[in-house]
């Protein structure tokens, strides 16, 4: 059956968007969070954080937002996931002649659109708070680029808790230390700033580089190598993710 | 029943343990094509795991099991193409309409015209005024008739219905009933799971005693019946009704209800 394997993850999907459609408050819930969070550290904290750059506060953390916005916008497709197989409806899906996997690859589109959705409207509300770029066109695409490879990558970390939860809470709560990371990174105070040993590990997780990368890319700058760590990084998270994904959906067919 | 025609269901020796825990020891039994056949079992005999077998959604540890001449571990999806499950707990999608769970299906039948093949079953099963409300919204009923209308899309020539009519009200327990009837007048085959033997009386042309995860007895209702002598011939002109038959062949741990696990 994997000639419909596409037809189907488009029919899967479409109803999964639906769900959306019907229920926006997600989508408006994920973005306020980073929202909140960037209204406070412009207005309160901001002027009390040295950048070292000449940049406005806001074109300094609006890429560490954006990342925020995606980590929490992804527990609601763990969510998804969960509540489709706790109600038996996946059950219902994989009795029928459809190409399985579409079952997984519609909740990692939705998720896809979901928090594109939420990240247009961060950065929205951040150009109204002075966020100014002179991304060319080729930059710009560069961003969206890492943006999506940073969602597909944690949606399906959302997929394995999806699977493998036990109850509605542990289906979301892999997302918390996935929010927490960017405080710990270059995405608000560099990271020399910060005590030898969580400078160090501040400067080896993907976060930073994934910033960095993408402030440069937004300040016009040449992004040197660090978009390939940043590259690195997000393609073994998406490997691994993916592979563990598929192991947990196999192993529920025993 | 034609002797002669090849089983819509045909299980042999099937074998399914839960880690130290056998659910199934070895089953075996057939389901003629266009026939209902009753799978009784109290709660824990292995009736959702045997269904979840039949219906490719787990693998059996041993032995052979084929719907519609398709062997279910060697072309899952073909028997995929023959089979359809209603499950226990009615899987619709609440955020949907009845209509659009139904083109839903239609869809992933690779149908042509879902929105036709919707309509026409949202009429048959009267459902047409409710069609598009949230199934969320839908009565036990309702949300019932429209989980046994999504499994019938396609007119797969068999279908499963596990436990159809578990915590439903009398009322909507007949109108369940009467689809069955309707779908065996069909010539479809209907392989049914219940706990309860009334059921099985009113509808399965043949009716198997799942217990400890073995068939201990298996046959028409009539057959069942001349295994007990009548009870008192002398004083009383009382037949045994099934629910005897049942509980004197599986003993009083009949009544002992274990979780069956998932």
């Amino acid at each position: 059956m994997t000639a419909f394997a596409l037809t189907d993850t488009g029919t899967l999907t479409g109803r999964s968007l639906r769900h959306i459609l019907r229920s926006p408050d997600t989508i408006i819930t994920t973005a306020v969070t980073p929202v909140a969070l960037m209204l406070l550290f412009v207005f309160v904290l901001g002027g009390a954080i040295s950048t070292g750059s000449d940049e406005s506060y806001v074109n300094y953390l609006l890429p560490g937002i954006l990342l925020i916005t995606i980590a929490s916008g992804v527990a609601y497709t763990s969510y998804r996931l969960f509540l489709d197989l706790k109600g038996g409806i996946v059950e219902r899906f994989q009795s029928m002649p459809i190409a399985r996997s579409s079952v997984l690859w519609a909740h990692v589109l939705t998720s896809l659109a979901a928090n594109l959705v939420s990240v247009a409207i961060v950065i929205g509300v951040a150009l109204l708070l002075g966020f100014r770029t002179g991304a060319s066109p080729l930059a710009w695409l560069a961003v969206a680029g890492i943006l999506i490879l940073f969602t597909l990558a944690l949606t399906w970390v959302a997929v394995i808790a999806g699977l493998s939860a036990k109850s509605v809470d542990g289906a979301s709560a892999f997302s918390y230390p996935l929010i927490f990371l960017p405080f710990i990174s270059s995405a608000f105070v560099p990271t020399a700033t910060m005590p030898g040993p969580v400078a160090w590990f501040a400067e080896n997780q993907p976060v930073t580089s994934i910033v960095n990368t993408m402030r440069a890319l937004f300040a016009g700058q040449p992004v040197g190598a660090e978009i390939w760590v940043a590259l690195a990084w997000l393609a073994g998270i998406l490997a691994v993710a993916c592979g563990f994904a598929v192991l947990a959906y196999r192993r529920r067919l025993r | 029943m034609s002797a002669t025609a090849e089983p819509a269901i045909r299980v042999r020796g099937v074998t399914k343990s839960f880690k130290a825990l056998p659910v199934l020891r070895g089953v075996d039994f057939d389901v003629a094509a266009g026939t209902v056949f009753a799978l009784l079992g109290s709660n824990g005999a292995g009736k959702t795991t045997l269904v979840r077998i039949l219906s490719t959604l787990l693998k059996a540890d041993g032995g052979s099991a084929s719907v519609h001449g398709h062997d279910v571990a060697d072309s899952p999806e073909a028997v995929r193409e023959s089979i359809s499950l209603t499950g226990q707990f009615a899987a619709v999608d609440e955020v949907l309409s009845g209509r659009e769970n139904l083109v839903l299906v239609a869809r992933l039948r690779h149908l042509e015209q879902p929105g036709a093949i919707a309509d026409e079953l949202l009429a048959r099963f009267s459902l047409t005024d409710a069609a598009h409300r949230r199934a969320g919204t839908y009565s036990g009923g309702m949300r019932r008739r429209l989980d046994i209308a999504m499994s019938l899309i396609g007119d797969p020539p068999v279908i499963v219905l596990d436990e159809p009519t578990t915590g439903l009200d009398p009322q909507t327990r007949i109108e369940v009933w009467q689809t069955v009837t309707q779908l065996a007048a069909q010539g479809t085959t209907v392989l049914l799971t219940t706990q309860y033997l009334d059921e099985a009386e009113h509808l399965a042309d043949r009716i198997a005693i799942l217990h400890e995860g073995t068939i201990i007895q298996n046959g028409t209702l009539a057959e069942l019946k001349q295994l007990l002598p009548p009870a008192t011939v002398e004083y009383v002109e009382k037949q045994p009704t099934l629910e005897e038959v049942f509980l004197a062949l599986v003993g009083a741990d009949a009544r002992t209800t274990r979780k069956e696990p998932q």
